[in-house]
Order: C-alpha cells, then sequence, then structure tokens
C-alpha cells in the first residue's frame, strides 16, 4: 500500500429527495475515488446526477446514505460548522453564475473567503492580490462585476476560489455563460492551476470542455455509467510536439 | 474581522436603497423621539420642582386665614380674620421653628420719574427676605428698625425694576406709591417664574410691615397691628408634619375656635402642593411613554419585515457566503448587524428630532432644557434593543438557509 489514501473517497452514495408524494433517486449507490492532482471531468445528462454528487463533494449537502471522506475526514459526523469550515479550508468553487457580489469590487469579492477563515490570516490584501495577478487582472482591481466582461468575472471568481489555497477547486459548469474564446481562456486557466497541483473537479455537459480534463466520469440516471482515464488536449499537443509529428 | 466584515456588509445593504432603509427607519425614529421627550420633559419639571421647592424651601408652612370650608361653602385663602403681630412672634417663638415672618399686601400702581407699573407691594417684617430666600442684588434690604419706625424705604424685584427703570441704577431713587413716596434701598436677585402659572416672582415690592399697613393697605376693624399670613421655616431635625400640627392646636386656642368647629386658618405646605402638581406631568409623562413604547413596536416590525425582505432577496448572495466558507452563526451576525444598524441609525436621526423637540417643549414651559447622558443612552438603547429583538428572526431564518437550495435560488 505505497499509494498514499485518495483525496476524495466516496462509498455507496445514494441522495433520495421527495417532491410531494414522489421519491427521486438522484443517486443510486456511487463510489468513488479521486486522487490529488486530479483534474476530473463529469458529464451526464441533466437529471443524471452530477450535480448532486458535486454538492457532495463540495459539503453543500449530505447524503442519504453511504461515506465520503474528504482529505482524511469522514462527512457525516461532521456538524454544519464543521462543514462550512471545510468548504472554507479545503474547497474553492466556482459557479456557473459566477456569483459574485454585485455591490463590491473584484479586490473585495477575492477576500470574502479570508474574512470567513477561522484562523488568522496575516496579510489578506497581499493574498487576494496575488490571485488577481494570478488570474491576470491585477489591473482591474477595484472595478465591480458590472464593470467586466463575463470572462474576466469568472476569472474573479476563479481568484476568489483560490484565495484560501484549497486543496479541491469544484467548478460546476464554470463555462456554462461564456463564449467559446473565453471558455477557452477560462480551461486553460484551471489546466495550469491544476498543474501547480490543485484538485481540479468539473461537472459540465460539453465535451470540449471536458477534453481538458484527465480523467472522464459519465453519469447515467444516478450511477455512474463509466469512467475513463483521458488525455487532455493541452497534453496531445505537448506529447505530438515531442515525437515531432506535425500538429 | 468577522464583525468588521458584516458592518460593512450592513453599511452596503442600507446605501443600496436609502429610500427604503428611511422608510423602515420612520416607526423607530417616531419611538425615540416620544422616548427623548418623554424623558426630558420628566426631567426638566423634576427640576423645576426640585427648584422651586429650594427657592421656597422645603421646609416652609404659611398659614392663612379662613378655612378651605365653613358652612359647605368654600372659602379662599386668607377671606377670615387676619392673623396678628404678636401671633407672628407666638410662631417665632416656638422652638421647632427657625423663623417665622407675617406679611401683607395689595396692589398698588408705583410710579417712577420715567415709568408707571401696575404690581403688588408687600409689608413685611425683616424676617420676610430670610423666610423666602430672598437674596440681595444692589443695595440693603430694610432692618427691624426701619419696620419699627414705619421707614418709606422699599426693595424691589427686577422685572419691577427694570420696568420702573428703564436706565437703570435704581438704588437711591424715589418712587411714588399710590401717592406714597418711598426711597428704593435695594433691588433683589431674580427668582424667575413660579408660585403658579404665569406668575413672575421677581415683579414685587417690598416695604416694612408697619409703613405698608398705615399708608397703603389700611388697618383691619377686628385685629389690630394685623397681617395677612404668617410663613415659617421649620428648623432642622424637627418633622414639617409635627410642626404643622402642633402650630395648628396652638392656633386653635389663639384663634378660639372650640372644640369640634373647623378650623379658621389653613396651614399650606408649599413642597407638598409641588408634588402634587408634578403629578400632571408625570400623566403626560405616561402618555408619551406609551407613544413611544408602540411606535418602537410598531417600527419593529417594520425593521423584521424589511430585513425579511432583504434575506429573501439576498438568498442566492447568503448561499454563496455559505459556500466560501461562511458558518451559519457569521450569517446571523451578518443580519443582526444590519439590523442593528438600521435601528441605530433610526435612533440617531430620532435622537436628533427628540433633541429639538425636548428643546422646543423646554422653550414653550420655560423649563430649564435637560437632555442628560442618561436619556440618550436610553433612547439609543431602546433602539438598539429593538434591532436586536426584531431582528433576530429573520437573521435565524437566514442562517438556517440551505446553502444548496439558497444557491439555486433566484
Amino acid at each position: 500500500m505505497a499509494s498514499p489514501p485518495p483525496l476524495i473517497s466516496c462509498r455507496n452514495l445514494t441522495k433520495t429527495y421527495r417532491m410531494g408524494d414522489l421519491e427521486v433517486h438522484a443517486l443510486r449507490g456511487v463510489s468513488l475515488d479521486i486522487n490529488a492532482g486530479e483534474f476530473v471531468a463529469i458529464m451526464g445528462p441533466s437529471g443524471s446526477g452530477k450535480s448532486t454528487l458535486m454538492n457532495l463533494i463540495g459539503a453543500l449537502d449530505r447524503p442519504t446514505s453511504g461515506e465520503m471522506w474528504i482529505n482524511g475526514r469522514e462527512l457525516s459526523a461532521m456538524t454544519r460548522d464543521e462543514l462550512a469550515d471545510l468548504r472554507n479550508e479545503t474547497l474553492g468553487f466556482v459557479f456557473q453564475q459566477f456569483n459574485l457580489l454585485s455591490r463590491q469590487d473584484a479586490l473585495s469579492n477575492v477576500k470574502l473567503p479570508l474574512r470567513y477563515a477561522r484562523k488568522e490570516i496575516a496579510d489578506i490584501d497581499a493574498r487576494a492580490r496575488e490571485c488577481l495577478e494570478l488570474v491576470k487582472l491585477g489591473d482591474r482591481m477595484d472595478h465591480r462585476p458590472m464593470q467586466l466582461s463575463g470572462g474576466q468575472q469568472q476569472r474573479v471568481a476563479i481568484a476568489r476560489a483560490l484565495v484560501n489555497r484549497p486543496k479541491i477547486l469544484l467548478a460546476d459548469e464554470p463555462t456554462g455563460a461564456l463564449d467559446t474564446r473565453t471558455t477557452v481562456e477560462i480551461m486553460d486557466l484551471l489546466t495550469e492551476l491544476n498543474r501547480q497541483g490543485i484538485t481540479v473537479i468539473l461537472v459540465t455537459h460539453e465535451p470540449e470542455v471536458a477534453d481538458y480534463a484527465t480523467r472522464q466520469i459519465f453519469f447515467r440516471d444516478g450511477q455512474l455509467e463509466s469512467d475513463t482515464p483521458h488525455t487532455p488536449l493541452s497534453r496531445q499537443a505537448e506529447t505530438d510536439a515531442q515525437s515531432g509529428v506535425p500538429a | 474581522m468577522r464583525v468588521g466584515v458584516a458592518w460593512a456588509s450592513a453599511v452596503e445593504a442600507l446605501m443600496s436603497n436609502v429610500l427604503r432603509s428611511l422608510l423602515t427607519m420612520l416607526g423607530i425614529i417616531i419611538g425615540v423621539a416620544s422616548v427623548m421627550v418623554m424623558m426630558s420633559i420628566g426631567e426638566g419639571a423634576k427640576a423645576q420642582i426640585d427648584a422651586q421647592i429650594a427657592s421656597v424651601g422645603a421646609n416652609m408652612l404659611t398659614l392663612n386665614p379662613g378655612g378651605f370650608r365653613r358652612g359647605g361653602r368654600s372659602q379662599g385663602f386668607g377671606s377670615g380674620k387676619p392673623f396678628s403681630e404678636a401671633d407672628v412672634a407666638f410662631v417665632g417663638s416656638q422652638p421647632y421653628v427657625e423663623a417665622a415672618t407675617g406679611y401683607l399686601s395689595g396692589s398698588v400702581t408705583a410710579v417712577s420719574e420715567s415709568a408707571n407699573w401696575p404690581t403688588s407691594v408687600t409689608g413685611a417684617d425683616a424676617n420676610y427676605f430670610e423666610v423666602n430666600n430672598w437674596t440681595i442684588k444692589e443695595g440693603r434690604v430694610f432692618t427691624d428698625q426701619d419696620v419699627q419706625r414705619g421707614a418709606s424705604v422699599a426693595v424691589i424685584g427686577q422685572t419691577t425694576a427694570t420696568n420702573l427703570f428703564p436706565n437703570g441704577d435704581p438704588v437711591g431713587q424715589r418712587i411714588r406709591l399710590n401717592s406714597v413716596p418711598v426711597e428704593i434701598i435695594g433691588v433683589l436677585e431674580a427668582k424667575g417664574q413660579g408660585g403658579g402659572p404665569g406668575q413672575d416672582r421677581d415683579d414685587t415690592i417690598i416695604a416694612p410691615l408697619s409703613m405698608v399697613r398705615n399708608r397703603i393697605v389700611g388697618g383691619n376693624r377686628q385685629v389690630a397691628r394685623h397681617v395677612q399670613r404668617i410663613q415659617f421655616l421649620v428648623a432642622d431635625g424637627y418633622d414639617i408634619l409635627e410642626a404643622q400640627d402642633e402650630i395648628a392646636q396652638s392656633m386653635r386656642e389663639r384663634r378660639k375656635v372650640s372644640p369640634g368647629e373647623d378650623d379658621n386658618f389653613t396651614i399650606f405646605n408649599f413642597a407638598d402642593m409641588i408634588k402634587q402638581r408634578s403629578a400632571q406631568t408625570q400623566t403626560m409623562s405616561m402618555l408619551l411613554a406609551f407613544t413611544a413604547a408602540v411606535s418602537l413596536i410598531v417600527g419593529g416590525v417594520g425593521v423584521m419585515n424589511i430585513m425579511l425582505v432583504s434575506v429573501t432577496e439576498r438568498t442566492r448572495e447568503i448561499g454563496l457566503r455559505m459556500a466560501i466558507g461562511a458558518r451559519g452563526g457569521d450569517i446571523l451576525v451578518q443580519f443582526l448587524v444590519e439590523a442593528l444598524l438600521l435601528c441605530s441609525l433610526g435612533g440617531v436621526i430620532g435622537m436628533t428630532i427628540g433633541w429639538i423637540g425636548s428643546f422646543g417643549f423646554a422653550q414653550f414651559a420655560g423649563w430649564p432644557m435637560s437632555v442628560s447622558p442618561v436619556i440618550i443612552g436610553t433612547a439609543l438603547g431602546a433602539a438598539a434593543a429593538v434591532g436586536l429583538i426584531f431582528g433576530f428572526f429573520p437573521a435565524r431564518r437566514a442562517a438556517k438557509l440551505d446553502p444548496i437550495q439558497a444557491l439555486r435560488h433566484d
């Protein structure tokens, strides 16, 4: 057993919603391990359970049954506050609708997670600036979301997700509201972050977006349909270049 | 840091809809203003009553001839057989009496070289000044010798002085009181309003008893050397009510009241009367307290309502904050602070209005303006308490939101 334990581990996860008299089985027994450093794309038609799984991994929701470990901790035993702290310290979220606070400038938006941190953080300002530089928005820190393009807003959201130095970045349809050119921009950024060691988990229904991942998981009817390693586009290009095949 | 972020967020939320915030504050504003006015009226009234009692002396009793009732009919003060100077001397000789004075008064027109002034003249003995707590501002008061020889001198109050001598410097001048010439030997220190609504205690002339009786008011057919009233101070260490009873008993004997018959005089306790009068002010205070309570509650419900709206409007924001690590407690604090800020701002505005109101009322009632730190503290405290109490329910609702549901909300 030389390999380290997986960063995320799910065993027999089920999630059942009640809608009136109707029981909706969003997840029907999902077991899954994700190791540190992976770039996972979760795909599937709507209602297949991919977003439900994402919410469970994001510690935003609790499974109806089954067990889940994140970073070595079992989630079902944790209180609401402990889950909040886990989200704050270990996870970073990127949403389709960006979810920036519209009345605050980019810098304040990025600082927000740090303000909820339990640990004393020495230089909130410097950290937030650093993250905005990283997403190449160093010159737009005082802009409000309304003054930024969609792609820029999503980059602010990514900076916000990074500012607490999370182990895992969860992106739910991060390019769903963006055009093709901006999509490439954002996906390149996520790829770059993944290379720096952050585990990225991405929910998408666009194959082009899933192409950036190192592993692709398909969901259907609340169950895993397939789980396959994938050579991302960018690495293909590199491999092609190394082996001398013309692009 | 956490409370800091809550403050920043609260300020932002309030500024994002200024009109709505102001309208929400209205109830609080009215409530706090009422609290302010109410308390300052209460304190002003109390201060005024204390001042009145202090100016008369809490230990002063006044003897008036005549009773309140005789033959089933109310009698006015001073309508019966007057007292005599001997009565004054008797009262003054009692061990529990610190000082006693007897006086009589009449209306006169005072004429100086430059003005006419209708006022009243009080003929009194030299103790009058001490018993009534008058102090001299210029010149001197008259002495026992002046009283004995019926000297044509007078001491005048501030109001009389300014009316008779617009150019000042009355001491040493001569005036005529109903054609009787007197010399002004002193001017009294001002006492201000008192003794009754609209009564100016400084509109007075005080002259030796014998001179006033002989030359201005005239003698009494029943009683030689009469006085209309006797005022006396009960000495320290003696109970005022006991003194009142003893004097009453002695006076019944001196005035030949048979047992079983009603007193033909009354003893009047000034401090007691002032305290009774303050009950009116208390009624007004109660009314305002009621207004304050009602508007604070109505204001609180308004705040709760608008906070619930705010929580609903910002459900997504709450979800986002939770997703990035805000605990339920953080959200609770955020909305509580917002309600608190809303109410405190309303409190400050209400306080400003209340201050103006108190000032206006003090002007109207002729009271000293009194807005103490206690009043300010109570008014702001009430506003903050309303914020916390009525903000709690919406804040808790926000804190208990499910992050997933909140994030999906639109």
